[in-house]
């Protein structure tokens, strides 16, 4: 069997038992990558060398009988909005960092770190995580492994490309409004939002600070717990860090929830969803029905057309002062001719930054401006409370709410990117999450006839991330959608 | 109404660095006059990514300063984002405190010399201090931009428009610089940026007909860092407000041109129009989502507010009322806490108030200015001090030679009682030994005592120094002088 058609948790053990190497298993990722990544684009940046060096490290703790960390000799990839001072660039895929090198890592790259795992690249983005295709990247679009005509998803559309083709186990991406559950379901991965605060933000290039979270990509339930047991926990480098206790996801994980009580909201099953997509998640909570489970009828009235216009005015409203720094002054890109200091701004971000940035830096100007504040951001903000008043009431009654992650399967590249109001639907499902800043995760449950994958998203309440990943898990152990690979990834084992 | 008759109305941003070790979001320490953008990292450069993490110790700073100046601590106080580009600001916002701050409705009681006044605070925030620019002079086409004072912990002191002189303006902002040192916050030193001061000047033209007062228009005068520039330009502004006012009854009015900011030449003696009321920005102000509110224990207020010491003006009152010190003593003993606490160990110990402050302004006080130190760095505490005056007190020793114990305690570090007994300093209260010495000054100065015994007062003095002398200094005077009479008169 090829490397890379084993699970993190499966290297790491063979890894560990010395019957795989490190460095065979970061050999057999980066042959994947240069044979694939051609094709699917899911990288922006590769460092073989440095990769090679830190897999040979480990193979030598481990010859020399060290302990070594949770993720030991596992290849890894990054989204390229998360600083790495290994001399790789952080691109946040847009022009206005062009040649910028963090000096630092994030708190999530430091862990990865310590655990032994080998970053073997940094993947491909929307521009500052701002988008729902990954077209938005100033360095061209990511293709989805199933079909290279459609989009991955995004923002994390590299990351969930790059796990999907089987390059790499695991990778790690940013989730904001969707960003890791729906490129995981049009890539057909297990893909997880923790809790607001489980994992630090430090180094994590902001794009809406009160939603952004980092969490992993994996194929299976197992390996996306294991990546979490090594990135979560408190830090003080990031206020917003809660000091909770982080449980043995992993050893817990075969324990079913029963009983188990599932909220469908009505909200997650109307106008715009795909017939194709509800067939195949309704076919999912079948499942759970046949392993016990009470499926329960709930509302959640806030949470999806009004999640959505709350979402953007949040998140614009927070992107537009995160990325005021991205001025031409200190690093980065610097236009080359202009008048004066003010001359200097506007033309550095105007031709920094692509048309979808811009279009939210402005939403963003818009709600915070003096006049607009009070009927925009802060009406958002009371708006936000009745969301995660709807999910406080739900989580009353039921253990655990579950839907479609996405409205539709991977679109074609090009289909929304003239209709931004479509693109911002694709995370119709997806937002209130982050608003409410609860854990969910979207796992594979199907295929359209097309061959295209589906997502079940599951969401359960603050901090109850082990619970999430046992009810996921259930479901997993029932089907064998984590098995399937991609043609072009099977094409090469 | 005439223009001599126009009172003015003049509130009062003071901004103050406080005195911590690192800056208010980052471990990079607060230093002056080092090499440009030495003390920066990552997160005061405001590079993708970073986070800012609360100074603890600068929120205590800052409540303990709203504390003293009486000011409510809310429940519920949050941090904003003030939004505005310039390069010395890497992340085009500061973090600041908008509509909820953590010290409001306060007040300062001063004095001028028009008597007591009691300005009112408005508010009290906490907010991360910006860079520095320098402009290339003459012809370059670039600045040079130095952080290493971005983000240093800076406390804003809004004022009441309480204050209606260029006095009340100054004597306001040395009471808070006073007040601040006083009580350690911040050390103020107003050559090196740390402490800024921004009148808000206006003229109270009367009531319109509604009965609601009208105002000229507001000027703020920027970065004042002198008291002496605060005085001078409030006395600039009001007169400048007064000829406009004279010239344009009509038009001169808030109302109709509303607030603009000035700058100061200070070589010139002028103010100077910066941006009117049309090119006001827009801070888009909004909470900022990477630090948690501030919600204070009320236990932890109450005991800061328990905590904080008593201040420079209630002191110097109650020294003169407590320990009936003159009003200038006083004043000169509370103007740094440290000299307070000093003088006041000393005047418990010795259960003698009068003679430590004499000590004090006498000895004390002298060494510090001829030495240029602070009391802490004086090789004497405070009980070393009240040994001494114990000392003088009980009889061991005179005042004179207690004053060169006193140089011999700063030049050894010894103990007063030690440098006594060493030296032999101790005065003879030994009467028949005192008689025996003013026995034999008698009989050799036969002629002084017949003189004094015929009337000239005088020879008595010549006769005390005499058995001084002959008691090398050591004899108790009191003693010396009580045989004399005895012998003498009888």
């Amino acid at each position: 069997m090829a490397v890379t058609d084993l699970t993190a948790c499966e290297i790491r053990n063979a890894i560990q038992e010395r019957r795989l190497s490190a460095a065979e298993a970061a050999e057999g990722c980066l042959a994947a990558m240069a044979r694939l990544d051609p094709k699917i684009r899911a990288f922006l940046s590769t460092d073989p060398d440095r990769a090679r060096r830190r897999a040979a490290a480990i193979d030598r703790r481990l010859a020399a009988g060290e302990t070594v960390g949770l993720l030991a000799g596992v290849p890894v990839a990054v989204k390229d909005n998360m600083c790495t001072a290994d001399g790789q660039p952080t691109t946040c895929a847009s022009r206005i960092l062009a040649g910028w090198r963090a000096p630092y890592d994030a708190h999530v790259v430091e862990r990865l770190t310590a655990e032994g795992a080998v970053i073997l690249g940094k993947t491909n983005l929307d521009e500052f995580a701002m988008g729902s295709s990954t077209e938005n990247s100033a360095y061209g679009a990511t293709r989805n492994p199933w079909d290279l005509q459609r989009v991955p998803g995004g923002s994390s559309g590299g990351s969930a490309a790059a796990v999907a083709s089987r390059m790499v186990p695991i990778a790690v991406g940013s989730d904001t409004g969707g960003s890791i559950r729906q490129p995981a379901a049009l890539c057909g991965v297990v893909g997880m939002k923790p809790t607001y605060g489980r994992v630090s933000r430090y180094g994590l290039v902001a794009f809406a600070s009160s939603l952004d979270q980092i969490g992993p990509f994996g194929r299976t339930v197992a390996d996306a717990a294991l990546v979490l047991q090594a990135i979560a926990g408190h830090d003080g480098r990031d206020s917003t860090s809660v000091p909770e206790p982080v449980p043995d996801y992993l050893a817990s994980l075969e324990a079913p929830v029963q009983p188990l009580r599932i909220g469908v909201p009505r909200e997650f099953f109307g106008k715009g969803l795909d017939a194709e997509v509800e067939k195949v998640v309704r076919e999912a909570l079948a499942v759970y029905e046949r392993l016990g489970a009470a499926l329960i009828p709930i509302e959640l009235p806030h949470s999806t057309d009004y999640a959505i216009a709350t979402y953007y005015i949040v998140a614009t409203s927070e992107a537009s002062s995160n990325l005021a720094r991205y001025d031409g002054v200190h690093y980065g890109y610097r236009s080359a001719d202009h008048a004066d200091m003010i001359d200097m701004y506007m033309r550095t971000r105007a031709q920094g930054f692509g048309d979808e940035v811009k279009r939210r830096i402005m939403l963003g100007t818009y709600a915070l401006s003096s006049g607009y504040y009070d009927a925009y951001y802060k009406k958002a903000l009371a708006v936000r409370r009745l969301i995660r008043r709807d999910f406080e009431q739900a989580f009353r009654k039921v253990d655990c709410i579950m839907g479609p992650t996405s409205p539709t399967p991977a679109f074609r590249l090009g289909e929304r990117t003239a209709d931004p109001l479509a693109m911002y639907l694709s995370d119709v499902y997806t937002v209130s999450c982050n608003l409410a800043a609860i854990a969910g995760i979207s796992l594979p449950c199907g295929f359209t006839a097309a061959g295209l994958p589906v997502g079940l998203q599951i969401l359960t309440d603050v901090f109850t991330e082990d619970r999430l990943l046992r009810i996921a898990r259930m479901y997993e152990r029932e089907t064998d959608w984590a098995q399937r690979a991609p043609r072009i990834a099977e094409a090469t084992a | 109404m005439s223009a001599a008759d126009l009172v003015p109305t003049i509130g009062i941003e003071v901004h103050l660095h406080l005195k911590t070790r690192t800056k208010l979001f980052c471990g990079c320490t607060v230093e002056y006059d080092v090499r440009p953008n030495s003390r920066v990292c990552p997160v005061c450069l405001g590079m993708p990514g970073v986070l800012p993490v609360m100074n603890a110790r600068a929120v205590e700073l800052a409540v303990r300063m709203a504390l003293a100046l009486h000011c409510t601590i809310p429940d519920f106080a949050k941090w904003d984002r003030k939004h505005y580009y310039y390069p010395d600001l890497p992340k085009n916002y500061q973090i600041s405190e908008y509509d909820q701050p953590l010290g409001v409705k306060g007040y300062l009681d001063i004095e001028t010399s028009k008597g007591p006044r009691r300005i009112g605070i408005t508010r009290v925030h906490l907010e991360e201090d910006a860079g520095k620019l320098m402009h290339a002079e003459g012809g370059g086409n670039f600045s040079i931009v130095d952080l290493n004072r971005t983000g240093t912990p800076l406390l804003e002191i809004v004022s009441e428009p309480d204050v209606h002189s260029a006095e009340e303006a100054r004597v306001y902002t040395e009471a808070l610089r006073q007040l601040a040192v006083y009580l350690g916050v911040g050390d103020c030193n107003m050559q090196l940026g740390q402490m800024r001061c921004e009148p808000n000047i206006s003229l109270r033209l009367g009531d319109d007909a509604q009965g609601e007062p009208r105002y000229t228009p507001i000027s703020e005068i920027k970065n004042l860092n002198s008291f002496r520039s605060v005085e001078r330009a409030v006395t600039f502004e009001i007169a400048r407000h007064r000829e406009e006012y004279e010239a344009d009854p009509a038009g001169y009015t808030l109302e109709k041109q509303g607030k603009s900011t000035r700058g100061w030449r200070d070589d010139e003696g002028i103010s100077f129009l910066q941006r009117s009321k049309e090119e006001a920005h827009d801070y888009r102000y909004f909470p900022e989502p990477d630090l948690v509110p501030f919600v204070p224990d009320r236990r932890w207020v109450d005991e800061m507010r328990a905590s904080v010491p008593e201040l420079p003006e209630k002191r110097r009152r109650r020294f003169v009322t407590e320990y009936g010190l003159p009003e200038y003593d006083a004043g000169v003993l509370t103007a740094e806490r440290t000299v307070a606490d000093f003088y006041e160990a000393a005047a418990v110990a010795t259960k003698d108030a009068k003679a430590a402050s004499n000590w004090m302004m006498q000895d004390v006080m002298r060494v510090l200015n001829e030495r240029k130190i602070g009391i802490a760095d004086l090789p004497l505490k405070a009980e070393g001090l009240a040994e001494l005056i114990t000392l003088v007190k009980q009889g061991t020793i005179n005042r004179n030679t207690g004053a060169e114990v006193f140089n011999k305690m700063l030049a050894t570090g010894k103990a007063a009682g030690e440098i006594v007994k060493e030296e032999g300093l101790a005065q003879t209260s030994d009467s028949s030994a005192i008689e025996e010495i003013v026995n034999q000054v008698l009989a050799a100065n036969a002629r002084i005592a017949e003189d004094y015994k015929g009337g000239k007062k005088a020879a008595f003095g010549r006769l005390m120094g005499e058995s001084m002398k002959a008691s090398g200094g050591k004899a108790n005077p009191q003693v010396v002088k009580a045989i004399l009479a005895r012998k003498l008169g009888g």
